[in-house]
């Protein structure tokens, strides 16, 4: 599978050349910019490609969704950043939006239709599910096989979206031993990032909140910790490194282990 | 005849206070800004049914739920006898109730007795785990002093009354037997029957009387009590926990309140709007998000005056639980002490509160030169991740999340202040559209 090669097209090419794109991936700031997060993007870019979905980005015309600023108590800049997005995605007359950060899926879902921006939004997980129910992706003896692997619930996806069960089937379909930590689903704890935390120091405390969450991934024995946001993603890496674990425990982004595993 | 007039003059007393000092505290609540929050009666009827009468969101703890269920339905079935209490206050008769039902009461006295057992075990387990196991959710900073002891009065309120109940009914069951006139027959009671004859016997009828008067007047004055103690504690929510569910947020957790007045700002700055200029100049600078209790929505007040400090909030608070300052059970403590601080300001009409001295004390007139930060550090408010763990677990559905945005809100928007490791995020959101300044294209990824 790695040696395929990744179709990415930008969403202005796609029009300009007379046609539209069924649905645009939303890559994030996380997804275009940080390190970690741009392998995402490209897994599940790669995914795409092989499932055959027509897609775009918007690449330089997409801009922060504005969540970090709203949830510091920005909302002028929020403002700011929503509507000029939203003049984009309505330029284009955008019907349906994936994207592979739960930060950005909630905003886009939840906050963009008060600004008069209405789409229909999934999150990447959603998608890689239909495209297994539709039998556009099939998995093939896996690479986790059997092995014990862990899933860490975002928190805006999980409690605040209310999807547990999408991500935990596509860990099923790759054959893995799913092991629960003990705060899970809508009991989850936080990786620590969200709210804006990701861009500043933590107050003062005991301890790093993706600590306490790293030792409760550590506990299950898992082999890999599965997520399904770029800041999670950072943070439980992070916190993996810091506990000096890397050598014996991965996170990956759900997408990253379907595409090891796919046929 | 005394015991009627007696019974009366404090019956009608206790309720004419009860009733100012409840009136008094929807005054407060309606402190709060205005917020629409009518319509959807189908939904929040249910939701209403389901959480609030029907203990959903307890139950994510199986054990503390099941036993508070024992004392919530206790006291949902006891009202019965009280209003037969009041009826036989009232009239100078005895177990109303009684002739009337004739079996169905020997049932509906029984079934009351056995939960109040139950209850009356529930009592005792939750006293164990406040003063004996320490819950850590119950000893925290924000639980020290008064907040402790409410919570132990208020079990050990419900200790008398049961005792009380026990006391009236088992004294009646052996008056019964003795067939003393003026005590109708109650048939075999499921707990009094044994337990009375146990702890009486030997008792000489005409003590008998006055100990059975003892538990019926115990029984009601604690009742009385408990009325009389509620607005002053935190014991409200068995009352308010039904408006509070009703009126809960029915849109996305995800979603925060849109600030239409920025986003037109913003719209007319980016010329999206088709009026231009026609916006009336602003006298003063606007203020925004909160800073005290009148900017909160009388909703966010209400959730204060219904939080019953039970921390389930703050045991799930990634912040907290790795030791922060944040504890959302204290954000809600503390707008119910600011509220109340306002609230004796406006009750004595302290004069050193008004901003405009010749009119009265109001809330639009109120400036005591305190706010909810006196009470709330910046310290708590920066902790928070906005993971709703919060919102989630809280079983009457309180969301202390709004209130400690919309203090953030207040932060930056009015003070331009704020965590200074936020300034060079807000800086390339503004001028890169991304949260980090860098110089590459956003769809390099794909090529590299």
């Amino acid at each position: 599978m790695e040696d395929v090669t990744m179709n990415v097209p930008l969403y202005a090419d796609v029009i300009a050349a007379g046609k539209r794109p069924e649905i645009l991936f939303w890559v994030g700031c996380a997804g275009s910019f940080d390190a970690r997060a741009q392998k995402v993007s490209k897994a599940f870019a790669t995914l795409l490609n092989h499932a055959g979905v027509d897609f775009a980005i918007l690449g330089d015309e997409e801009a922060c969704t504005g969540d970090p600023a709203r949830r510091a108590g920005n909302e002028f800049l929020f403002q700011m950043s929503a509507l000029q997005n939203i003049e984009v995605l309505n330029g284009y007359e955008i019907q349906k939006i994936v994207t592979a950060c739960p930060h950005c899926f909630n905003t886009l879902k939840n906050e963009y239709p008060a600004l008069g921006g209405n789409y229909e939004v999934i999150h990447h997980t959603t998608l890689l599910h239909q495209l297994f129910e539709a039998g556009k992706l099939r998995v093939e003896g896996g690479n986790f096989k059997g092995q014990k692997i862990t899933y860490h619930d975002s928190c805006y996806l999980g409690r605040v979206n209310g999807i547990y069960e999408i991500p935990r089937k596509l860990l099923e379909q790759l054959d893995v031993e799913l092991v629960e930590m003990k705060r899970c689903k809508s009991n989850g704890l936080c990786c620590g990032a969200g709210g804006a935390q990701m861009f500043k120091e933590d107050e003062p405390g005991d301890k790093r909140i993706n600590i306490e969450r790293v030792e409760e991934a550590l506990e299950t024995g898992a082999t890999a910790v599965a997520a399904n946001c770029p800041f999670c993603l950072t943070m439980l890496g992070d916190g993996i490194k810091e506990k000096e674990q890397q050598e014996k425990v991965n996170v990956f982004d759900i997408s990253e282990l379907i595409l090891q595993s796919i046929k | 005849m005394i015991q009627i007039i007696l019974f009366s003059l404090i019956t009608i007393t206790v309720f004419f206070i009860a009733g100012k000092k409840f009136w008094r505290i929807r005054r407060n609540i309606l402190l709060g800004k205005e917020k629409d929050l009518s319509g959807d009666f189908g939904q929040r009827f249910k939701n209403m049914t389901l959480v609030a009468f029907g203990q959903k969101k307890m139950f994510k703890r199986f054990i503390p739920a099941i036993l508070h269920l024992f004392i919530y339905v206790a006291f949902l079935f006891t009202t019965i006898e009280l209003i037969e209490i009041l009826i036989d206050g009232f009239t100078g008769q005895h177990r109303f109730f009684a002739n009337m039902l004739g079996s169905f009461y020997t049932f509906l006295i029984s079934f009351i007795e056995g939960l109040s057992v139950l209850a009356f075990i529930a009592t005792i387990i939750f006293l164990s785990r406040r003063n004996l196991l320490k819950l850590p959710r119950f000893t925290k900073a924000e639980m020290l002093g008064w907040p402790t002891k409410d919570g132990n009065l208020i079990l050990l309120f419900e200790i008398i009354l049961l005792v009380a109940i026990f006391t009236m009914n088992g004294a009646d069951t052996v008056l019964q037997s003795r067939d003393t006139p003026h005590y109708p027959d109650t048939g075999f009671l499921l707990v009094s029957s044994w337990l009375g004859p146990m702890l009486f016997d030997n008792v000489n009828t005409g003590s008998l009387i006055i100990i059975e008067r003892i538990g019926w007047w115990a029984h009601l004055l604690m009742v009385f009590g408990f009325m009389l103690y509620l607005p002053f504690s935190k014991h409200l929510h068995i009352f308010l926990a039904f408006p509070n569910v009703f009126y809960a947020s029915l849109t996305s957790r995800g979603e925060m309140e849109n600030m239409e007045s920025i986003m037109n700002e913003v719209k007319s700055m980016m010329g999206l709007t088709e009026d231009t200029g026609s916006e009336a100049p602003m006298d003063d600078l606007p203020s925004f998000g909160a800073k005290d209790i009148f900017d909160l929505s009388w909703k966010n007040l209400m959730d204060a005056y219904t939080c019953t400090e039970c921390g389930r909030c703050t045991s799930v608070c990634p912040a907290n639980q790795t030791g922060k300052k944040l504890s959302p059970r204290k954000i809600m403590m503390d707008v119910r002490d600011r509220v109340e601080e306002v609230a004796t300001a406006l009750d004595v009409q302290n004069d050193e509160c008004k901003i405009d001295k010749e009119k009265a004390l109001t809330k639009d007139n109120f400036d005591d030169g305190k706010s909810l930060f006196d009470l709330i550090s910046r310290e708590e408010i920066h902790a928070c991740t906005t993971c709703n763990a919060c919102v989630e677990a809280c079983p009457v559905m309180i969301d202390p999340l709004e209130i400690i945005l919309d203090l953030r809100r207040y932060e930056i928007l009015t003070e331009s202040a704020g965590p200074a490791d936020w300034m060079p995020m807000f800086n390339s959101v503004e001028n890169n559209g991304a949260v980090w300044q860098l110089p590459n294209s956003r769809a390099e990824w794909k090529d590299s």
